[in-house]
């Protein structure tokens, strides 16, 4: 796993309260994490600050898995 | 007024112990719950001591993700309220929630998220961004709003807000809300978490806290000579108010019956107390009245008695005035000798105080008192340093709050 994708599941882990074994790639963040609408602008937010960038609101919108999230920050980061 | 109401649960936060029965003990025992701050580093602030809340861990009642999401004055109104609500022992799977409700008091809310997101903003760079949960974790009402979704009580729900006063407000509208009929059985009460660097800092600048850093224990001396100010206080107080007949259908254990309430306003400053009193002798007697009480029929008041210059001597001569001489054959007594002042919590610890004397008969003690303050009327009884034993049947307590807001209420056996 990418450094990129553990840094991503430690806040999902932290911010939902959830186990690390639900955190999968495919996990919706509303539908299998428990989170509500104000989680996952939490998230979002969470994101930005860790890897130090901006996520304009419709990206911000299309992030729905843990997959999409990593595949995104790894775009971004990487870039 | 219809329906008599009765207290049949309680529960407990406190400087002093963290459930009813060693809330219990440290008010028999007269101890102090005044410490050293621990929640941020105090060095350096006028007062460097608080009576906080110990070895409390949010996560031994709530999930992480609630740790999270909640901030500590609504974690305690969460943890007393559900001590109080299975003390009262209803079934919460054949209740009536639509006959629940829920009142709850706060004098400030979520100050440390408040406190937190703020100075982060100040921080920032460009726009601050904000954490979607500073609103829902800073505002007063979130906290009978969570309770009401733990439990699903879905009667009559808001927050009362009237700084130190906060919580005995509570309790007035949770008792009209079953004499009028809408619900059966409300949870009310208070909480505060302010023992944050702003709230140190502002009570601080406002001279209203005690700056006896060399000694915490003593600092909280209510009518003694020598008090320089109150001592900030956390935590909070969970009563289960509910028509008697709700409660004698069910067969549940009555601690105590709640006679009478007044509430007034000063009208006169923000902080201090009106010179000659009216208000709050007027709001003593509105209670006095409701109950039907004569003068001589309190046993005991536990009075708003902060440890303040000012405010301990108006509320004496106050009570003299309501009372005249049957003052002098009544104890009285500040718990915030021991507990500190829990701001919108106070009036529930102090009501639960009050219930507990009625149901052990004793008085609470107001600790730390080394010296009669000559302008307090030495003749009356502040039950100074130890408990007494008393046979009680009726308690008045007082809360009084910043804005001038006055309540006081009556509390007798059943």
């Amino acid at each position: 796993m990418s450094d990129i994708a553990e840094r991503v599941k430690k806040i999902i882990v932290d911010k939902l309260g959830v186990d690390e074994s639900e955190v999968t790639s495919e996990a919706s963040f509303t539908n299998d994490l428990g989170a509500d609408s104000l989680d996952t602008v939490e998230l979002i937010m969470e994101f930005e600050k860790e890897f130090d960038i901006s996520i304009p609101d419709e990206q911000a919108e299309n992030i729905q898995t843990v997959g999409h999230a990593i595949e995104y920050l790894e775009s971004q980061v990487s870039a | 007024m219809s329906k008599r109401v009765v207290i049949t649960g309680i529960g407990a936060l406190t400087p002093i112990g963290n459930d009813i029965s060693s809330f219990l003990d440290g008010l028999k025992q007269g101890v102090s719950g005044a410490g050293k701050i621990t929640r941020f580093d105090a060095t350096g602030f006028r007062t460097e001591f608080a009576c906080e809340v110990k070895n409390f861990n949010a996560e031994d009642f709530l999930d992480r993700k609630e740790v999270r999401r909640i901030d500590p004055f609504a974690q305690y109104a969460m943890v007393v309220a559900d001590q109080a609500i299975i003390d009262c022992g209803i079934n919460l799977e054949t209740v009536d929630k639509s006959r629940v409700g829920i009142i709850w008091g706060s004098g400030i809310g979520g100050f440390t998220t408040f406190e937190e997101e703020i100075e982060g903003a100040g921080r920032a760079v460009g726009v601050p961004k904000y954490n979607p949960f500073l609103i829902p974790k800073l505002i007063v009402n979130i906290a009978a709003g969570h309770i009401s979704i733990k439990y699903g009580f879905s009667g009559v729900n808001f927050a009362t807000v009237s700084a130190c006063a906060s919580a005995n407000h509570a309790l007035i509208i949770a008792a009209d809300n079953i004499r009028l009929g809408r619900v059966d059985l409300v949870v009310c009460g208070g909480s505060e978490a302010a023992v944050t660097r702003a709230g140190i800092g502002g009570f601080s600048s406002m001279k209203a806290l005690s700056t006896r850093n060399d000694d915490p224990l003593t600092a909280s001396r209510p009518f003694d000579k020598n008090r320089d100010g109150f001592v900030l206080g956390e935590g909070a107080g969970a009563l289960i108010l509910e028509s008697y007949e709700s409660a004698k259908a069910r067969g549940a254990k009555i601690y105590a019956e709640l006679l009478g309430s007044g509430m007034n306003a000063d009208a006169y400053h923000i902080t201090a107390p009106e010179p000659t009193g009216k208000g709050v002798i007027q709001c003593m007697q509105y209670a006095m009245k409701e109950a039907g009480l004569s003068t001589s029929q309190i046993d005991y008041i536990n009075v708003h008695g902060t440890s303040t210059p000012l405010g301990d001597v108006a509320e004496t001569h106050a009570i003299q005035s309501v009372f005249g001489d049957d003052a002098y054959g009544i104890n009285i007594s500040s718990t915030k000798s021991m507990t500190g002042h829990l701001l919108g919590a106070a009036g529930a610890i102090e009501a639960i105080a009050s219930i507990l004397s009625l149901n052990h008969n004793f008085i609470p003690p107001t600790i730390n008192h080394f010296e009669d303050d000559p302008e307090i009327d030495a003749r009356l009884n502040f039950t100074f340093n130890e408990a007494q034993q008393r046979d009680v049947k009726a308690v008045m307590s007082n809360g009084f709050g910043f804005g001038g807001h006055n309540t006081s209420l009556i509390f007798g056996r059943v």
